[in-house]
């Protein structure tokens, strides 16, 4: 069984539609007992860095997540939080990945002022992708992404995506994964990597 | 490289997709569920349903609708249609919508833009403009284009950008249903003043309008109706064409 942690964020809906689609037995709960007892968990979200963490904290839910020891994959805001800090309302977050999460700024790394749109909304690709998430998956494939934040580049990222500038599209520590981009809504490219998941 | 994104647009009336074809393949083209699945076989990026007759009764049936189209679709899309309150965009989004598109509402009152953002983040509001260039100046028109406001469309789009709006789909009436191809001076005249994206909309007609829009303006995305539903443009081979053109566009193996 997987469980999709419940909690104040977004597109939980999308998550489990997802895992339907590839005929997989999920359960959306923020019961810590069912959480701690599955075979995987999802964190996914859309939403906002401060109020989610606030949500974690006041339910004891943050230390649950930071416990857990079956293979655990946070999805855009789930990726956000899992790491260190996030310039969001300079929140704290789970410090499960080292890694800073900023917003995207209005220079590029030349410092000149860019004209990329923020939020970064669509399909991109890869500058490279290694790691059990991304297995059989070329840098060449799109994937679906919305977010206004990034985790910067760190020794824990397993996919680069450029956009403004180099940033971490994926995470992978232990037995923690992470995407910035939404697999629930990326086609069949985002499948593959649900499914990579599934086989963890 | 962030990929400009190709939007084809369903028309639904009573949870039947209007100007519906037979498609080879599709058993109901009525069914808006067959005609989505085929456009994201065919490689679509994104998809908007219009509720072209979205009332109060009709709503309940919009929101089974976006259930079924949530449960069986992998790529984001946008529902739109008489969406007046953050009650109306909850019970779609709830239902699996990605985004909700407002439109005469949030010229009534642009703090709706906002409620909508705080409650479910700014992605997932998608202003949508009606646009039509009387003498110099690009007016925005509401309720299906019948009224014209006082609202300057540029003004309109950077103000809707303060408010929280996350996309604005930008529609010219001058173009619209015309095939002659996007109104490029508006599209641009928008995507340089907001710094969010800009989804092009009304006119395209050929492969070749998509490519235009592309390079004549920062548009990130083209949105079109008619021509795909009638299959005069297919999603597959205007991919191969932007592609060859050397935009950036998602190309779909197998």
């Amino acid at each position: 069984m997987i469980t999709i942690i419940k909690y104040n964020a977004g597109n939980i809906k999308s998550v489990e539609n997802a895992l339907h689609r590839l005929g997989a037995d999920c359960l959306v709960t923020d019961d810590a007992d069912r959480i701690r007892a599955a075979d995987r968990v999802i964190f996914p979200g859309v939403g906002e860095a401060s109020s989610a963490m606030r949500y974690l904290r006041e339910r004891g839910m943050d230390s649950l997540l930071k416990s857990l020891t079956q293979p655990v994959l946070g999805v855009c805001l789930g990726q956000q939080l899992m790491c260190r800090h996030s310039e969001e309302n300079d929140t704290d977050c789970l410090g499960i990945f080292d890694c800073a999460v900023k917003k995207f700024p209005l220079t590029d790394a030349d410092g000149k002022l860019h004209r990329e749109k923020i939020p970064h909304i669509g399909w991109n690709d890869f500058t490279e992708v290694k790691g059990r998430l991304f297995q059989g998956i070329s840098p060449a494939e799109d994937m679906y992404f919305v977010h206004s934040y990034y985790a910067e580049i760190c020794a824990e990222a397993t996919a680069v995506c450029d956009y403004i500038l180099p940033f971490s599209a994926g995470l992978e520590k232990d037995n923690f994964y992470a995407a910035q981009f939404h697999p629930e809504k990326s086609a069949g490219a985002g499948e593959k990597i649900l499914r990579n998941f599934l086989e963890i | 490289m962030l990929k400009k994104r190709i939007i084809p647009c369903l028309d639904i009336q009573n949870g039947r997709t209007v100007k519906g074809i037979n498609f080879v393949g599709i058993r109901d083209a009525g069914d808006p569920i067959e005609l989505a699945k085929r456009y994201v076989t065919e490689g679509a990026d994104e998809l908007v349903f219009l509720d072209i007759t979205a009332t109060v009764e009709k709503r309940k049936t919009l929101a089974e609708l976006v259930t079924r189209i949530a449960a069986e679709i992998n790529i984001p899309f946008t529902v739109g249609g008489g969406i007046g309150s953050v009650a109306d965009a909850a019970l779609l989004i709830k239902a699996g919508a990605d985004k909700v598109s407002i439109n005469s509402a949030a010229v009534r009152r642009p703090d709706l833009i906002t409620e909508i953002a705080q409650e479910f983040g700014s992605q997932c509001v998608v202003l949508a403009i009606d646009t039509k260039k009387e003498a110099e100046n690009w007016w925005t028109y509401v309720h299906g284009g019948r009224t014209r406001t006082d609202l300057e469309t540029v003004a309109w789009a950077v103000k809707a950008e303060q408010l929280g709006a996350g996309e604005i789909l930008l529609t010219s009436m001058n173009s619209d249903g015309t095939k002659a191809g996007f109104s490029l001076e508006i599209t641009q005249k928008v995507s340089a003043a907001v710094g969010i994206p800009v989804i092009a909309s009304g006119g395209a007609g050929n492969m070749q309008h998509f490519a235009e829009v592309f390079q004549k303006t920062e548009a990130s995305a083209g949105l079109a109706a008619s021509i795909f539903h009638y299959k005069e443009v297919g999603i597959e081979s205007l991919k191969r064409f932007l592609f060859a053109e050397k935009i950036p566009v998602r190309r779909v193996d197998g």
